[in-house]
């Protein structure tokens, strides 16, 4: 058996993980793992310029992939820095694992320098951490974190190496383990076949039925069996924003985004429905509006793999733990054993209905907004980011109006190409996130949607950027303004725009590109708005940042009425349902 | 409603501050909390009890049950079970007192195990609702220390919560 040190054993173990990404900043107590990535070829080593940059990275890479996003940090300051893409990678359900340096075992408890109790500090936003002691226990804790996270419900996994653990003098026996079994962890797959008859049985006597697709269809790689589901029985599919992407939106039984920002048809259908399907979704307070005026016809049959997302929040009728996947695949095959389908003249009408509704406020068929305006819209930078990618760019997100309207109007076809941080809302998220998803996809298009509030959070990364020679394209809606706040502030606070504004002090975004390397093109007319994004889009090999100066004005609408049923909306400035 | 969840854990650094965590960080609430190693030294057994609808202790039990550490666990309340809180309780005892006292720990089958010219150190065990009457009929004005370890439980006849 081979002799390695910790620090060789952990980089070894990763290789044997298939890592083949790290993202990461050294420092003292991660030095002698630094050491031991220097010393190897097989895993790639991505230097952020801020720790919060590194697990954000580590988050896009997950989500496009599917795979496990891994994280180097230092102690203290390098942990906590990490801490936010932690808590955001929990909320999202990513699979990642975080390795931490720690003061060397001795010195733990003593104050020392840049000591911080990672396990501790991180406890609330983790799936599960560990305290390495012993380096012998190195290589069987790597494949229990990894199995952790990404098994079950996925989620970010801790684990905390004191420097002396790491220390490159003492050597070990290394084997790393092919299989691992917790006792106390084993997540369920199989959902229970009773329940799923009784659901499918349901679904057969429905007469306005709703499938409402969450982030666990995506995470759960299901996203084929729920589309071939729903165009078994023709139903309507309404998408979460964590869920975009999980059914076609090219597919005319798409209803659109649900929720806070949802479309009228899909709230409006979610609300009039008797019978939901709620697959991998958790009744998010951004959903739900109120949640006891939620649905109040309708019957619920909630699929999750996590037993604590089910009537957390909203009651199910017939709730039933499993992975998203293996229950849709039993569902199906269910279908093709029964003869019995939903009555077709209801679910005609039904539909008859979704389409009235559709027409009289659906954003997606014509716009509702004012498309005479001099200044551009948002909205229309949206669209024409789909028109010049094609529809098939990994559409990287930070966190505020810009955030919404891709939502609602870039169209996903595919599931893992919309990256956004929907549970914890972290602004600074879209640039490192979609230095992970090019990582991890050379050769694709990735574009960056964000605000200049939310770019100024990680703007660092421009330099990360120039180094790995990243060619994402920024599309900055830039509306001189923290545009969400100061949405509610218009209409919850008669318009007293606290903090808000920068009062002239934002930077010149095209000169800021250049001066770390890259392109920078401003937009302030809307009749050059896609000739330049052609051109940006054309420059393959370069990031190129699009400062679009977008009409300050514009709100995101529908936006639901608090507290409200679901189909309690504005649909404009002016207008209510 | 009072509850009592029973936890068969990993004895393991930070298993404890997971679960503690986990109320304070849902926000909800711990009345007692007792834990200890089981005959299998990898093991601790934990006791809390909680006060909750039948919603929110579904929620407790689901969230207990997803801790990684967690290996088993059982809510007391929901069969027959036994349950017992020891207290050992300081209490002044000059002149009358001490026979009074002394009757008083009789009557609720406790021991005294400590004795000085002015005050005894009781011993007292039984369901927290005994412990809590022993306490009243003491007099608050006697009562010097009272130190209680919170509820323990085991489920009656041949139920049993193990590997």
């Amino acid at each position: 058996m081979e002799l390695l040190s910790g620090g060789d054993m952990l980089i070894r173990a990763l290789q044997d993980e298939g890592v083949d990404t790290i993202f990461g900043y050294p420092g003292g107590s991660a030095l002698h793992i630094y050491d031991a990535i220097f010393r190897q070829k097989k895993v790639k080593h991505i230097l952020v310029r801020h720790e919060q940059a590194a697990t954000h990275a580590a988050d896009g890479y997950a989500r496009a992939t599917g795979k496990v996003g891994t994280v180097l940090v230092t102690s203290g300051p390098g942990a906590t820095n990490a801490i936010t893409g932690i808590a955001t990678a929990y909320m999202d359900s990513i699979p990642m694992v975080v390795i931490s340096g720690q003061v060397p075992s001795d010195k733990i408890g003593e104050d020392a320098f840049q000591e911080t109790d990672m396990v501790g500090v991180s406890r609330p936003i983790v799936k599960h951490s560990f305290l390495v002691k012993d380096p012998a226990e190195i290589p069987a804790t790597i494949k229990k974190a990894y199995y952790i996270a990404a098994t079950g419900r996925p989620g970010p996994v801790v684990v905390d190496l004191p420097k002396d653990v790491t220390n490159p003098y003492e050597k070990f026996e290394y084997s790393y383990p092919k299989k691992i079994k917790l006792r106390s962890y084993t997540p369920i797959e199989k959902g229970h076949s009773g329940q799923i008859r009784k659901a499918v049985q349901l679904l057969m006597g429905a007469r306005r039925p709703v499938i409402y697709a969450g982030g666990g269809v995506v995470q759960g790689n299901a996203s084929e069996l729920v589309t071939q589901f729903a165009r078994t029985l023709n139903f309507p599919v309404t998408t979460t924003l964590m869920g975009l992407g999980g059914f076609p939106a090219s597919d005319s039984r798409w209803l659109g985004m649900l929720g806070m920002h949802g479309t009228y048809e899909a709230n409006t259908a979610m609300h009039h429905a008797d019978v939901i399907l709620a697959v991998g979704a958790r009744f998010d307070d951004r959903v739900t509006n109120t949640p006891n005026k939620f649905c109040p016809q309708a019957k619920i049959i909630h699929i999750d793999i996590d037993p604590a997302s089910i009537s957390k929040t909203v009651s199910a009728d017939i709730p039933i733990v499993g992975s998203v996947g293996s229950v849709m695949k039993d569902m199906l095959g269910l279908l093709n054993e029964i003869s019995e389908r939903p009555d077709a003249k209801m679910l005609g009408d039904w539909w008859q209905q979704i389409e009235d509704w559709r027409a009289r406020h659906g954003i997606l068929i014509e716009p509702r907004y004012d498309i005479s305006s001099e200044l551009i819209k948002p909205q229309d930078v949206i669209k024409t980011l789909h028109k010049v990618t094609g529809g098939d760019a990994y559409i990287t997100s930070d966190v505020g109006q810009h955030q919404m309207f891709a939502a609602q109007y870039y169209g996903f076809d595919l599931p893992r190409r919309w990256i956004n941080s929907g549970g914890l809302g972290t602004m600074g998220f879209g640039l490192p996130s979609a230095m992970g998803v090019q990582m991890a996809h050379r050769d694709a298009t990735v574009a960056c949607v964000t605000g200049e509030g939310s770019i100024q959070m990680c703007i660092q990364e421009l330099s990360a950027c120039t180094q790995y020679h990243l060619p994402i394209k920024i599309i900055c809606l830039n509306n001189q303004a923290l545009g969400m706040v100061k949405q509610w502030q218009d209409m919850q606070y008669s318009s007293r725009y606290s903090e808000s504004l920068y009062e002239d002090s934002l930077p010149d975004f095209v000169k800021l590109a250049e001066a770390y390397g890259h392109v920078g093109i401003r937009v302030e007319r809307k009749d050059e708005l896609q000739a330049k994004m052609e051109e940006c889009f054309a420059m393959k090999d370069r990031l190129v940042f699009m400062d679009i100066q977008v009409d300050p004005a514009e709100h995101v609408y529908p936006m639901q009425i608090a507290p409200g049923t679901m189909r309690d909306m504005w649909l404009s400035k002016t207008e209510r349902t | 409603m009072r509850r009592i969840i029973s936890v068969l854990m990993e004895n393991a650094p930070g298993a404890l501050s997971r679960v503690v965590g986990l109320f304070s960080q849902r926000g909800y609430n711990i009345e007692s909390l007792t834990v200890a190693p089981t005959e299998d030294a990898t093991l601790s057994r934990l006791t809390l009890t909680t006060i909750g609808d039948d919603h929110k202790i579904e929620q407790i039990t689901k969230h207990l049950n997803k801790l990684i550490d967690v290996v088993k666990l059982v809510d007391l309340t929901e069969g027959a079970h036994i349950e017992r809180e020891l207290m050992l309780i300081k209490v002044k005892a000059i002149g009358n007192q001490r026979e009074e006292v002394k009757r008083c720990v009789d009557i609720f089958r406790g021991q005294i195990v400590d004795v000085t010219p002015s005050v005894y150190i009781v011993q007292v065990a039984g369901t927290s609702d005994k412990l809590d009457a022993f306490v009243q009929s003491v007099g608050e004005s006697a009562i010097l220390e009272v130190v209680r370890t919170g509820v323990s439980g085991i489920a009656r006849g041949e139920k049993v919560l193990s590997l």
